[in-house]
C-alpha cells in the first residue's frame, strides 16, 4: 500500500514537463511545422538551472520568493491530487478546498513578484491574472461541489473512486457539464488559448507570460516547472472524471489513466490549434458561462 | 466573575485618571495604556477559564433603575467574544500609546485615553450584561465613546461629517434594539435575559419573526450588514488608526454577538432565517469586497473589507441556523464553528492591517495607495506584518483566515451532498465564498503590491522611516496571533463546542463529537502546511546552491529601452490594477470617471480620476434623509417663538388629555 502512495507524485514530478512538449508538438503538426523536440521543456529546465540571474534594483526579497512559493504550492497540489484509484498521502473531507487554495497561494505570490518589479507590463499582467482567476475560482469550486453531490463524497480520492461508468449512465448529463466547466477553468488556470497565449509576450495578449518577464535562471526554471505541474494536476482532475477506469488490476488502471493524461495534452493542443484567442473583454463572459454550467450541473445531479 | 468586574472597574478608573493627568501627555498616556493592559490581562483569565471549562459564572445585584438590575453573567459565548475584546484591544492600545504622540500638541490626549478605556470597558459589559437596561446602557456608552474617538481630529471638516454619519447610524440601530427589548420584556415579564428564554411554543409565530428582523436591523447596523454598512467606510478612516483597529476588529463583532444572543431567546428558527442570513452574508461579502477594490484610500479599503468579513461570518452563522431548522448536526457544528472562529480571526488580521495602515500614515503622511510604492525596502517590519495580514484576510493557507473559511466551506459542502437540504442557499455560499476569496486576494494584491512594492509614486513615499519599537511589536504580536491560531486550530475547534451549545441549546458533548472529525481534518491541514513550509525551505536552499557560484547581477527592470523607465510614475497604479474588476462590476459600483485627455501636438496636462462613492449612501440614505428634512421643514411653522401661543399649546394638550382620560 505505502509504495502506491508515492507512485503518482513521482510520476507527476518526472513526467509533468512532458505535457507542454506534447501540446507544442500537436500545435506544430497542425501548423505544418516540425516543431520543437518533445522533451524541449526538460532541455529548457536544464539550461536555466545552469544559468546565473539578473535582478532589478527595484525588487525586494519578495521577487525572489515568488517562484519558490509558486513551485512549492504546485508540488503540494500534485501530492493532494489522486490519479484514479491510487491513494494519496493525505486525504480528508474538503481536501480539494485546500488544493484550490494552495494554487491560489502560488498565484498570489506570482502576482506579488510581478508587482515587485514596478514594471507597468507586469502590473498589467498581474491585474488581468487576478481578474480572471477570481472568476475561475467559483466555477472550479461549484464544479467540485457538483462532483461531491454526485458521488456523495467529500474527498478527492473518494470522488475519483466513485466516478464510474455507472455514474456516467446515471447522471452523465451533469458530468458532461462539469467536464466542460472544468475545461474552461483548466484553460484559464494554465494560460492556454483561447484565454491567453503562452507563446507571446505581446502586450495585447499577455497575462501569465508577462508576469514572469523579469525572472531568469533558476527562478524562471522554478516557474516553468511549477506551471507544468499545475498543468498536470488539473489534467489529472479532468482525466479522473472522463476516464473512470476501475478494473481489478491497479497497474492497468494507472497505465490507462496515464495514457489518458497524455491524450488530454493532445486534445489541448488541438483546441489551441483550432481556436482563436478570445478578446480580453470576452473572457469574463466565457467564465461566467462556465460558471452557469457548473451551477446547472449541481442542480441537475439529484444523487 | 468578580475578576472581570474588577477589570471593568480598573479600565474606567484608569481612563478617568488619564484624563486628570491630561496636563502631561506622557503621564496621561502611561496611565491610560498601563491601566488598559493590566485590566485586559486580568480580564482574560476568567474568559479563558470559562471558555475551556464551559462553566457559567454570574453576579447579580439590585440597581435603582426601573426594570433594571445589575445582572452580569459570563458563559462560553460571552467568553469567546471577550478574547478579541480584551486581547486584541490591549495590543491596539499599546500601539496607540506611541501612535498618538504625534498629536500631543493639537489634542488633549487625556480625553482620548478616557474614551478608549471606556470603549473597552463598555464592550466587556455589553457581552456580559444579562439585563436589557444594563445592556442598552453599555451599548450606548460603547457607541458614544467610539463616536468621540472617531471625532478625535474634530478640527477637520471631513472627520466631523464622518462622526455625524456614525452617530446617526448607531442611534438608529439602537432605536430598533429598544423596540426589540421592549417586545421581549413584554412577553417575558421582566427585562432580565433569563426571563426571555422561551420555548418556541410560547411565542406566536409572527412575533418571533418580527423580533428576528428587528435584531437583524439593530445589530446589523453595528456589525455592518449591507445596506446598513454606510457608516463604516466613513468612520474607520476618520478615527486614529489604533481606534479603527479596535472598532473594525473588535467593536463591530458586538453586533454579531447581539444577534447570536437574540437567537438564544427566539427558540428554534424557521428555515427562512437561515436563507435570510445566507442572503445577507452573500450580499455583504461580495459587495463589501467589490467596494473595497474600488477604493484608493487604504483605510477606506480596509473598512469595506470589514463589511466583507462580517458577510463571511454571517454565511457561517446562516449555515448553522439552516442546520438547526433542517436538523443537520454537521451543518450546525461546522457553520457556527467556522463563523465564530472567523470572528476571532478577523479581529486579529483586520486590527493588524489597520495598525499597518496607521504605520504607513505615520511614516508617509498619506493613506492614498496611489501615492505610495516601494515601502517594503524602507519599512521591512511593517511590510512583512502587513503581508501576513494580507495573506490571512485573503483566506490563503497557511494562515488563519483559511481555517475558518475552510470550516464554512465544508459546512456548505456537507449540506450540498445531503438529499434533504435546500440546495440554492448552499450553492450561494460556495460560489460567493469562492468569489469573495478571489476578489479579496485581488484586492490585497493591489493594497500590498502597490503600496509596498515597486518604486515610490510620490515624494510622500520616497523617504519613509520605519515606525518605533512599540508600534512594531504590537503589529508583530498580532501577526504572531494569526500564526498561533493556525497551530492551535485543532484544539481551538473543540473549544467552540460550548459557545455553540449556548447558541443552539444542544448538549456540548454531541457538538464535541460533531467537531471531532473537523479537528482531525485541521490536523491533516496542519501537516500539509508544515510540509509545504518545509518544502519552501528546501526549494530556497536549492536556489541558493544553484546561484552560489554563478554571476548574479543587479540592473534595472526591463524597460523597453526608455530613457527614464523606473521613475515611479510609469508604474501600474492601484486604480489601473483594479480597473478590469471595477469595470466588470460597474453595475454594482457606479464608479464615476473623470478624464481630461491629452490635447494638441505637445500635450502638457492630462489626468484621469476614478471615484466610487457608496451607492447606498447616496441613493437610499441620501434621499431618505433629504425627504425627512423636507418633511420637518414643513413643520417649522409650528415653532415660531411666540410664547403666548406656546402656552396655548400646553393648555390645549392638557385639555385633550383630560378629555381622553374622562372618556
Amino acid at each position: 500500500m505505502s509504495i502506491w502512495l508515492l507512485v503518482h507524485p513521482t510520476l507527476a514530478f518526472l513526467a509533468a514537463p512532458l505535457l507542454p512538449g506534447i501540446i507544442n508538438r500537436t500545435k506544430a503538426y497542425f501548423a505544418g511545422r516540425d516543431g520543437q523536440p518533445l522533451l524541449q521543456t526538460y532541455f529548457d529546465l536544464a539550461k536555466l538551472f545552469r544559468k546565473g540571474a539578473v535582478y532589478s534594483r527595484t525588487t525586494t526579497w519578495l521577487f525572489r520568493a515568488g517562484p519558490i512559493l509558486s513551485l512549492g504550492a504546485a508540488l503540494m497540489a500534485v501530492v493532494l491530487m489522486p490519479l484514479g484509484e491510487l491513494p494519496t498521502v493525505w486525504s480528508f473531507q474538503g481536501d480539494f478546498i485546500l488544493l484550490v487554495y494552495l494554487l491560489a497561494v502560488g498565484r498570489f505570490f506570482t502576482v506579488m513578484a510581478a508587482l515587485d518589479t514596478g514594471s507597468s507590463f507586469e502590473g498589467m499582467g498581474a491585474s488581468r491574472e487576478m481578474q480572471f482567476s477570481m472568476l475561475a475560482e467559483p466555477v472550479l469550486l461549484v464544479g467540485l461541489a457538483a462532483l461531491a453531490r454526485g458521488t456523495g463524497c467529500l474527498t478527492l480520492s473518494d470522488i475519483a473512486a466513485n466516478i464510474s461508468w455507472q455514474a456516467w449512465s446515471q447522471y452523465g448529463e451533469g458530468l458532461i457539464l462539469i467536464v466542460v466547466a472544468l475545461m474552461a477553468v483548466f484553460l484559464v488556470e494554465n494560460a492556454r488559448i483561447p484565454i491567453d497565449d503562452p507563446n507571446t509576450h505581446l502586450e495585447l495578449t499577455m497575462i501569465h507570460e508577462v508576469m514572469v518577464l523579469d525572472h531568469g535562471g533558476p527562478d524562471l526554471a522554478y516557474i516553468l516547472y511549477g506551471s507544468a505541474l499545475k498543468l498536470w494536476t488539473l489534467s489529472v482532475l479532468l482525466v479522473n472524471i472522463m476516464i473512470p477506469i476501475h478494473t481489478d488490476l491497479l497497474l492497468l488502471n494507472v497505465v490507462v489513466s496515464l495514457l489518458g493524461v497524455l491524450c488530454w495534452a493532445v486534445v489541448v493542443g488541438v483546441i489551441e490549434s483550432t481556436m482563436a484567442r478570445l478578446a480580453l473583454i470576452r473572457i469574463p463572459q466565457f467564465l461566467v458561462g462556465a460558471g452557469a454550467l457548473s451551477v446547472l450541473a449541481l442542480i441537475l445531479i439529484k444523487k | 466573575m468578580l475578576t472581570l468586574l474588577f477589570a471593568i472597574g480598573l479600565l474606567v478608573f484608569s481612563g478617568i485618571a488619564a484624563l486628570f493627568a491630561g496636563r502631561s501627555p506622557l503621564i496621561s498616556t502611561v496611565i491610560g495604556v498601563s491601566g488598559a493592559l493590566v485590566s485586559c490581562v486580568v480580564g482574560l483569565v476568567p474568559a479563558i477559564r470559562v471558555l475551556s471549562l464551559g462553566t457559567v459564572e454570574s453576579f447579580r445585584t439590585v440597581w435603582q433603575v426601573p426594570g433594571g438590575s445589575f445582572y452580569v453573567e459570563l458563559d462560553a459565548l460571552s467568553a469567546l467574544f471577550l478574547i478579541p475584546i480584551l486581547g486584541v484591544s490591549a495590543i491596539c492600545v499599546l500601539y496607540g500609546g506611541q501612535y498618538l504622540q504625534v498629536y500631543k500638541n493639537e489634542n488633549k490626549l487625556g480625553w482620548a485615553w478616557l474614551w478608549v478605556n471606556l470603549l473597552i470597558a463598555s464592550m466587556v459589559l455589553v457581552v456580559v450584561a444579562r439585563n436589557a437596561i444594563l445592556f442598552l446602557v453599555a451599548w450606548e456608552i460603547m457607541s458614544l465613546s467610539s463616536y468621540f474617538l472617531v471625532t478625535f481630529q474634530y478640527y477637520r471638516k471631513g472627520v466631523r461629517e464622518a462622526g455625524w454619519t456614525y452617530l446617526i447610524a448607531t442611534q438608529l440601530g439602537t432605536a430598533f434594539l429598544l423596540v426589540l427589548f421592549i417586545l421581549l420584556g413584554e412577553s417575558g415579564g421582566s427585562l432580565d435575559f433569563d426571563h426571555f428564554m422561551f420555548t418556541h411554543g410560547s411565542w406566536s409565530g409572527i412575533s418571533a419573526n418580527v423580533l428576528f428582523v428587528l435584531a437583524i436591523i439593530g445589530f446589523g447596523t453595528k456589525a455592518g450588514f449591507v445596506p446598513f454598512h454606510v457608516w463604516l467606510p466613513e468612520a474607520h478612516p476618520a478615527a486614529p488608526s489604533h481606534v479603527s483597529a479596535i472598532m473594525s476588529g473588535v467593536m463591530i463583532k458586538t453586533g454579531i454577538y447581539g444577534l447570536l444572543r437574540t437567537l438564544t431567546f427566539l427558540g428554534s428558527p424557521p428555515e427562512w432565517w437561515g436563507w435570510l442570513l445566507i442572503g445577507i452574508g452573500m450580499t455583504s461579502g461580495v459587495l463589501g469586497v467589490l467596494y473595497a477594490i474600488a477604493q484608493h484610500d487604504l483605510k477606506r479599503l480596509l473598512a469595506y473589507h470589514s463589511v466583507e468579513n462580517i458577510g463571511i461570518i454571517t454565511l457561517g452563522i446562516g449555515i448553522g441556523v439552516l442546520g438547526i431548522s433542517i436538523q443537520s448536526p454537521q451543518m450546525i457544528a461546522l457553520g457556527f464553528a467556522g463563523g465564530l472562529l472567523h470572528v476571532i480571526n478577523h479581529a486579529f488580521f483586520k486590527s493588524l492591517l489597520f495598525l499597518g495602515a496607521g504605520s504607513i500614515i505615520h511614516a508617509t503622511g498619506t493613506a492614498e495607495v496611489d501615492r505610495l510604492g516601494g515601502l517594503l525596502k524602507r519599512m521591512p517590519w511593517t511590510g512583512v506584518t502587513f503581508l501576513i495580514g494580507a495573506v490571512a484576510i485573503s483566506g490563503l493557507p497557511p494562515l488563519n483566515g483559511f481555517i475558518s473559511e475552510f470550516l464554512i466551506y465544508v459546512g456548505a459542502f456537507t449540506g450540498a451532498i445531503q438529499k434533504t437540504t435546500p440546495l440554492a442557499p448552499l450553492i450561494g455560499v460556495i460560489a460567493s465564498l469562492a468569489l469573495i476569496g478571489g476578489l479579496a486576494a485581488a484586492c490585497f494584491a493591489k493594497a500590498f503590491g502597490i503600496s509596498f512594492l515597486g518604486e515610490a509614486r510620490s515624494q510622500h513615499a520616497a523617504n519613509p522611516h520605519e515606525v518605533g519599537w512599540i508600534m512594531r511589536s504590537s503589529m508583530l504580536l498580532l501577526a504572531a496571533g494569526c500564526l498561533l491560531i493556525v497551530i492551535f486550530s485543532p484544539r481551538l475547534i473543540g473549544m467552540m463546542s460550548s459557545p455553540i451549545a449556548v447558541i443552539t441549546g444542544l448538549p456540548t458533548t454531541s457538538l464535541l463529537m460533531e467537531l471531532q472529525p473537523a479537528s482531525d481534518w485541521l490536523w491533516t491541514i496542519l501537516q500539509v502546511v508544515s510540509i509545504f513550509l518545509g518544502l519552501l525551505g528546501i526549494l530556497a536552499t536549492i536556489r541558493y546552491l544553484l546561484l552560489r557560484r554563478k554571476q548574479v547581477e543587479l540592473n534595472v527592470t526591463w524597460d523597453c529601452g526608455y530613457v527614464q523607465p523606473s521613475s515611479g510614475r510609469m508604474q501600474y497604479t492601484a486604480s489601473s490594477f483594479a480597473q478590469p474588476i471595477t469595470d466588470l462590476s460597474r453595475l454594482f459600483l457606479g464608479t464615476s470617471k473623470t478624464f481630461i485627455p491629452p490635447q494638441g501636438y505637445f500635450p502638457e496636462a492630462s489626468s484621469f480620476h476614478t471615484d466610487t462613492p457608496d451607492w447606498y449612501r447616496r441613493h437610499i440614505y441620501g434621499y431618505l434623509f433629504s425627504g425627512l428634512c423636507w418633511l420637518s421643514s414643513k413643520l417649522r411653522w409650528f415653532q415660531h417663538g411666540r410664547v403666548h401661543l406656546y402656552i396655548l399649546y400646553i393648555a390645549v394638550t392638557l385639555l385633550l388629555l383630560l378629555i381622553w382620560n374622562l372618556g
